[in-house]
């Protein structure tokens, strides 16, 4: 067979026809990922910042929790989505609940780090100042440790958004949806629409997450 | 029967203990895959990142790698290898290869940037060259973030590779994706049982080579490896 012939037939990377018919399909992917991605980090922060503050309070839970949540990151999610399907069926939960769970891992570790890099002097300063437990913790020890946190909360959200693909396998997967029909269909343009798409949100989180901290951490321009 | 009933029951039949689709060649399949893509990561990925971190060049990208690596989808990437090399262990050994390779580029260039420059000082001062100081003094301090490199890798390796029963691989994936695939929730809550274990035991195993590889002397003042370092999770 003239090698031609044989090009002719092959799938191209991107059929540009089924993508320019395909749009609302890939936005509806997109705005999936998105959504389950947000949720994934907004429950990794609610579950990691009292927890976080708690174990730099009482160091005793330090070790617990980090462990805990240690093995937990250490589990595969396709595993832990199969643990869960049982219990809590295919859908958003069984989805959320190992990738909130990653994202505590990644972000207490970035608390704890970021408030104990808080200078015993400026601890000292605000005590003299009359600053009270609470007020200082606000005021004082979470706006210094933000860098940390935000460093953390880029590293989780590059991150959730590369796993959420992983739960196409229980019907969801935001755009990973697309990388299984491309699979199960031979068919090359969902899968690269896909990859690009996925790498894309994930840059464009990382630099907006950047833009974010450079406005709300002003002082930390150098990191 | 609640679903731990028929989980038991499901590990205590013999049938699911022999075979091609018995638990044994599935462990093997599945240590075989991902210990084969860890060794070719690390054969190519070690190198690079020492030999960067030695002289602190390119060290944006050695670190950049890993970024990079994070926001790859690891499905995606096994996906596009079958459908550019078909079926067969070779697009799936590729793909956990290409996934095992940035945490071990990164870890490594840190580990050997983080040598402390006076220790550096005082081996060039002893008259130690360029390699005998890389292999002899760099090194040696240098164990402990890559072995935490190397164990991150293996870790998302047996993760994805237990993906790879999607694209029609082996391993402890099978009973997960034929569990799904035929509603046999007990296969499938056992399949995902296993490839939890087999992640522990790696993590843990590693863990434990790591501990035998550092020096005696270094041991004490052992600094925490860096927490950005080990938080690479792509599976």
């Amino acid at each position: 067979m003239p090698d031609g012939l044989f090009l002719d037939i092959v799938d191209p990377w991107i059929n540009w026809s089924w993508l320019s018919t395909h749009v609302p399909t890939v936005l509806a992917a997109v705005e999936q990922h998105v959504t389950l991605t947000v949720i994934a980090l907004l429950g990794g922060l609610a579950i990691s910042l009292p927890l976080g503050i708690a174990a730099h309070r009482w160091t005793t839970l330090r070790l617990p929790s980090l462990t805990t949540f240690g093995i937990f990151y250490t589990i595969p999610s396709i595993s832990l989505f199969a643990l869960l399907i049982p219990y809590t069926g295919l859908g958003t939960i069984t989805a959320e609940i190992p990738l909130i769970g990653y994202n505590v891992l990644i972000l207490l570790r970035n608390i704890l780090v970021g408030l104990d890099a808080v200078p015993s002097d400026v601890l000292d300063a605000a005590d003299g100042m009359g600053y009270r437990p609470l007020a200082r913790l606000v005021r004082i020890e979470l706006p210094l440790a933000l860098p940390a946190i935000f460093a953390g909360l880029r590293v989780a959200t590059v991150s959730t958004i590369g796993i959420v693909t992983i739960t196409a396998v229980i019907g969801l997967g935001g755009l990973g949806q697309l990388i299984l029909k491309g699979l199960i269909e031979s068919f090359h343009t969902p899968l690269v629409v896909a990859t690009v798409l996925s790498i894309a949100l994930a840059l464009v989180a990382d630099l907006g997450l950047a833009g974010a901290q450079r406005l709300a951490v002003p002082w930390s321009r150098g990191e | 029967m609640s679903i731990l009933a028929k989980v038991v029951q499901w590990f205590t039949d013999p049938t699911h203990w022999q075979g091609a689709d018995g638990i044994p060649t599935r462990l093997v399949e599945h240590v075989q895959l991902s210990a084969e893509s860890v060794a070719l990561g690390a054969l190519i990925a070690l190198p690079i990142g020492i030999v960067l971190g030695h002289f602190g060049i390119f060290g944006n990208l050695a670190i950049g790698v890993s970024n990079v690596g994070r926001a790859v989808p690891s499905f995606a990437i096994l996906v596009i290898a079958f459908q550019v090399f078909g079926l067969g262990d070779t697009p799936i050994i590729l793909a956990l290869t290409a996934l095992a390779i940035p945490p071990m580029v990164t870890n490594s260039y840190v580990a050997l940037r983080e040598v402390d420059p006076d220790v550096k000082d005082a081996a060039r001062g002893m008259g130690y060259r360029q390699l005998a100081q890389l292999v002899r003094v760099e090194l040696p301090l240098a164990v402990p973030l890559i072995m935490a490199g190397i164990r991150t890798s293996a870790v998302q390796v047996v993760a994805t590779a237990a993906l790879a029963a999607l694209i029609a691989g082996g391993g402890f994936g099978r009973y997960i994706i034929d569990g799904l695939a035929q509603q046999d929730y007990a296969k499938e809550f056992a399949g995902a049982l296993l490839v939890a274990v087999l992640a522990l035991a790696t993590e843990v195993s590693l863990w434990g080579v790591e501990q035998l590889l550092v020096p005696r002397g270094i041991r004490l003042l052992r600094a925490p490896a860096g927490a950005r370092v080990r938080t690479f999770k792509t599976a």
